[in-house]
């Protein structure tokens, strides 16, 4: 009896001392892929730890996925590669997922939002019932991509609703999560048909009230490192040597739904020219915002005189968010300059100039200007000079 | 009169040729191992249904413009998906069945904005037969094996910022030896690389032009005294790397397309610039024109050469062939709709698939007559693959494979 007691003892010992040894084994994998860098720094480590983290066994994804909170963009992608190796692994042995774990990372949104869609999608896989249950509830999540599956079941429900008076609230409630520009775009549309206008410019947080100075020369591109006096000081009085004369700043109202200003407008249709625009924006407390803009033309923006972001790239697509800086406005006054640059080429898809900018969190939620105006500006405003 | 230096790099470099194009009949890359577009003893069929010909077709992921390539009896397919075009995927095939053998994600590291008729699965991946070198828009550089295991990844826009185009990237990279080499040409950081196929590290980095080009480099096997070359192409010059060093080979000033890509064939290197420019090399890495021809210019697609006359086809669907001696147009022959994809050559018959998915096969053997039209009932945009007696072909929603059943 004795001996038999010994040897469970010394296998259950052994069984613990494997599955510690495991847990450190991950442990350290884990670390070796988080050191993945740039230039491929740490590849050859993380060549050698991959294999033993697409080995674990299916109740180590929650240690996984938690470690996609602290990881790199590169390094996240090699713990989802092993998520994913080990999910397909584990079904094609006809075992069984997690479920119970995978949903309480998923409402979890204390991780990132990946690590939360990752698991979730597992789950999908095995519970079909799980669309159903979270996706609805996830209107106001931390997360783009489950924001924008909860507004298109609304959107698949409007479409069914054969009683009028219940869609708009339903569109409501949709615009309300809905943060990318084609569910927004499509949710106006129906809103309008409904006889009802929705305020595009607000709901992403467009700047629209500016100050506009040019044309500098920009011609062969130099004008992109040339820093003109508005770099220096913002003179509202001032006025500067231009391209070809004298220039001075004039307000420019831009009534646009999504935010652009076009200098071809208010300035001039001209090639190899660059602009300056400024906006001002109240902040009712010190906060972390996202600087988000579009343009066809190279840029830099700078918030409260200190740079944060350049881009030096001239006719190479536009975007809603093409760029997105983050800066921390003041509590207060701030002041936002962009500087846009347009080059010489002569086609004429060439012939843009303008930007759209707006302010928001990480999950582009519109972080307005505590003075802005309850509607947006549907009246175009002819430009004046500043001072006036 | 040819020097004996001259004779023997000539034998080393057809004889290295010879050798390397034979090595199988897998399609390794972006218009095929030697990047010809040239399966020359495949056996395919003219026609196909719904009922005749379609081994099968299988749903894929997710949208992208790559092209499918074949490594052994695995079919590898990138695709990218989501709002921002940020969720990468490789996914390979079972080349019998079309049943999925794994697939692998990623998310995008780098930019991911493009063309609405685009996708961040633009480039078609490479193999060396034992690894996987999946590259996106996006810039991201991801290597598996044939199992689908993780083996290294960079992301070269993650590494340098700038390194970017908005309209979309789409050059795809190639495999020589055990360099992986990509061509990233944009407005901002613009560059050439020879990454380790082994570790992932780089070997060497050049710089390229600073102007958006969507053209891919091409593998001259042997076209160094026996030694592969990779060739790069920009707007306005030609380059010929060691793809181990990185060291410039030789150089020629060309005002290359920004899209069709070069073509290397026996002794002599096709340039898209200028219509088409013959290159012959009399000495050693000393490149001259043999000829140029303005009525050879090529639209999307890439030329190809079959039996010494070399084919062209515009956008708009207009083919030419040209004698590949001298440039000579032969004949001019018109296909219906426009093309990206790149036509692909099996035994006489050349197959162009228009951006609807409408192939078209021409008989070359009969001065272009297109001998059947089939329907894939999809737009298609990148280029097919051959291997194996069987034609891959990925259209908007799914991978196919055509070949012949029941003979």
């Amino acid at each position: 009896m004795g001996r038999h007691w010994a040897l469970a003892l010394s296998a259950t010992l052994a069984i613990v001392a494997t599955a510690k040894s495991a847990e450190i084994d991950l442990a350290a994998a884990i670390e070796a892929v988080q050191r993945v860098g740039h230039l491929g720094a740490g590849n050859a480590s993380a060549q050698q730890s991959w294999p033993v983290l697409a080995a674990a066994a299916p109740d180590q994804l929650p240690q996984l996925l938690e470690a996609l909170d602290d990881s790199n963009p590169l390094a996240a992608n090699y713990l989802r590669a092993a998520v994913d190796a080990i999910c397909e692994r584990t079904l094609a042995k006809g075992e069984k997922l997690p479920a119970d774990a995978l949903e309480q990372f998923t409402l979890d949104t204390s991780h990132v939002p990946r690590a939360r869609r990752l698991a979730y999608e597992w789950l999908a896989k095995v519970d079909p019932t799980a669309g159903d249950r979270l996706i609805p509830g996830m209107l106001n999540d931390p997360s783009v991509e489950f924001r924008r599956d909860a507004v298109a079941r609304l959107l698949d429900a409007a479409g069914k609703e054969t009683d009028a008076e219940k869609l708009k609230p339903i569109y409501r409630q949709a615009l309300s999560g809905a943060r990318d520009l084609d569910q927004v775009q499509t949710i106006a549309g129906k809103l309008k048909d409904l006889g009802e206008e929705v305020d595009l410019s607000r709901h992403f947080g467009f700047l629209f009230a500016w100050r506009v100075i040019g044309p500098f020369d920009n011609v062969g591109g130099k004008g992109f490192a040339t820093a003109y006096p508005p770099e220096q000081a913002i003179d509202y009085d001032a006025e500067y040597p231009g391209k070809a004369n004298l220039v001075r700043w004039q307000e420019h109202v831009t009534v646009d739904p999504i935010g652009a200003v076009d200098f071809n407008t208010i300035l001039a249709k001209e090639k190899g020219v660059a602009a300056y625009a400024v906006a001002e924006f109240q902040s009712e407390e010190g906060q972390d915002v996202e600087f988000r803009w579009g343009t066809m033309n190279a840029t830099k923006l700078w918030l409260n005189g200190a740079l944060l972001a350049e881009h030096e790239v001239y006719h190479s697509g536009e975007d809603l968010d093409q760029y997105i800086a983050q800066g921390h406005l003041k509590p207060g006054k701030n002041v936002i300059l962009v500087k846009v640059c347009q080059n010489e080429q002569t086609e004429n898809w060439a012939d843009s100039w303008k930007v759209s900018i707006r302010v928001c969190d990480e999950t582009g939620t519109a972080i307005l200007s505590a003075d802005r105006p309850e509607k947006s500006p549907t009246q175009s405003v002819e430009p004046k000079p500043a001072n006036l | 009169m040819l020097t004996a230096r001259t004779n023997r790099w000539l034998a080393l470099t057809v004889g290295g040729i010879v050798c390397l194009t034979s090595v199988a009949a897998d399609w390794r890359q972006f218009r095929g191992t030697d990047n010809n577009s040239v399966a020359g003893d495949a056996r395919l069929p003219t026609t196909w249904s719904d009922t005749e010909n379609v081994a099968w077709k299988t749903p894929l992921p997710a949208r992208g413009v790559s092209s499918p390539i074949v490594v052994g009896d695995n079919v590898i397919v990138t695709s990218s998906s989501g709002y921002k075009q940020d969720r990468l995927y490789v996914s390979c095939y079972d080349a019998a069945t079309g049943q999925q053998r794994w697939q692998r994600e990623f998310w995008a590291t780098g930019r991911t904005l493009c063309h609405p008729t685009s996708a961040n699965a633009a480039p078609t991946p490479a193999s060396d037969g034992e690894r996987i070198y999946a590259f996106f828009s996006s810039n991201d550089l991801i290597c598996l094996d044939l199992e689908g295991n993780l083996l290294w990844l960079r992301g070269l826009t993650y590494d340098f910022p700038t390194a970017a185009n908005d309209v979309g990237m789409a050059s795809s990279p190639v495999v020589s030896g055990e360099t992986v080499v990509v061509q990233i040409e944009c407005e901002g950081n613009s560059f050439a690389a020879g990454i380790n196929a082994l570790t992932g590290e780089t070997r060497w980095q050049a710089p390229r032009p600073a102007q958006q080009n969507w053209a891919s480099p091409v593998v001259w096997r042997g076209g160094n005294g026996g030694k592969d070359v990779v060739l790069v192409q920009s707007g306005d010059r030609f380059t010929a790397y060691d793809p181990l060093s990185g060291e410039i080979v030789w150089e020629f000033p060309a005002n290359c397309s920004g899209i069709s890509s070069a073509l290397a064939h026996g002794d002599v290197v096709y340039v898209p610039a200028g219509g088409m420019t013959a290159l012959k090399f009399p000495e050693p890495g000393k490149p001259e024109v043999a000829w140029q021809e303005n009525k050879l210019g090529a639209g999307s697609a890439s030329a190809l050469i079959h039996d010494g006359r070399l084919y062209v086809l515009n956008s708009a669907g207009a083919m030419t062939c040209g004698d590949a001696k001298d440039g000579t147009v032969l004949w001019r022959g018109r296909l219906k709709g426009s093309f990206w994809a790149t036509p692909v050559l099996a035994g006489q018959y050349l197959y162009c698939v228009n951006q609807e998915g409408l192939a078209q096969v021409m008989d070359l053997a009969a001065e272009g007559n297109i001998v059947a039209e089939n329907s894939f009932g999809e737009p298609v945009m990148g280029t097919p693959a051959i291997a194996h007696h069987a034609l891959y072909v990925r259209t908007d929603g799914k991978l196919w494979k055509i070949e012949n059943r029941g003979q």
